[in-house]
């Protein structure tokens, strides 16, 4: 299982602050398509980054089972 | 570099003279601060608080590499920012960025682009709440 982390407009579009899915050995970038389709997400993905188990991440990379996941979407900090 | 280079975020108000007060350096000839409050507007409409959500466990690290990058870079002594997290109300202070160095132009510098760095690095995020209904998360376009 992977569990994934949503923030800001990405949590409020999911209706939780987290989940997980049955998706080791797919990309961050497979993932995060399956996901914008389920939950509308509205944000493409060329505007997000992408962290595993609290770092920053390659979109391609194959997630191990067990990692933590989380999209970050465009920051407003400040 | 040895100096105090350092990230956090806080649910509490922040104390900026507690923050001050960890800059002291004999060595210093000088500090600069900056605050960024909350704005009663946005754009043209009236915001009646905020909310900051944070990733904290990246936030800290990106923003921790921030700060180390800046006494690096800068010419400067210790340097410290600390961001809110949870609902403020117009006024507060939302970001804290202090900066001590022996002479003023790193400090300035210093201040000015870690403070531009973590607004474009760092895992946070404002949403805003209107006077007239409803809010928004804001997520820049770059």
């Amino acid at each position: 299982m992977i569990r994934v982390l949503y923030f800001a407009s990405l949590r409020d579009q999911a209706g939780c602050e987290s989940e997980d899915v049955d998706a080791a050995g797919s990309s961050a970038a497979d993932l995060y398509a399956t996901l914008a389709t389920r939950h509308g997400f509205v944000l493409p993905r060329d505007r997000l980054r992408v962290a595993v188990d609290g770092e920053f991440a390659d979109w391609d990379a194959s997630l191990a089972d067990g990692v933590e996941l989380a999209f970050i979407p465009p920051v407003s900090g400040g | 570099m040895s100096g105090t280079a350092a990230f956090a975020l806080s649910e509490a108000p922040i104390d900026g003279d507690a923050l001050r007060a960890r800059l002291l350096d004999p060595a210093a000839g000088g500090f600069a601060c900056f605050e960024g409050w909350v704005r009663n507007s946005h754009a043209g409409r009236a915001v009646v608080a905020l909310d900051y959500q944070a990733y904290p466990a990246l936030a800290v690290r990106e923003g921790t590499r921030v700060v180390e990058e800046a006494l690096a870079r800068f010419e400067i002594l210790h340097a410290l920012c600390v961001h809110r997290t949870g609902a403020l109300a117009i006024g507060e202070t939302a970001v804290w960025v202090g900066v001590s160095a022996a002479h003023r132009d790193g400090a300035f510098q210093a201040c000015r682009w870690i403070l531009d760095v973590v607004k474009a690095r760092v895992p946070i995020w404002k949403n805003e709440h209107y006077r007239d209904g409803g809010s928004g998360w804001i997520h820049p376009e770059q």
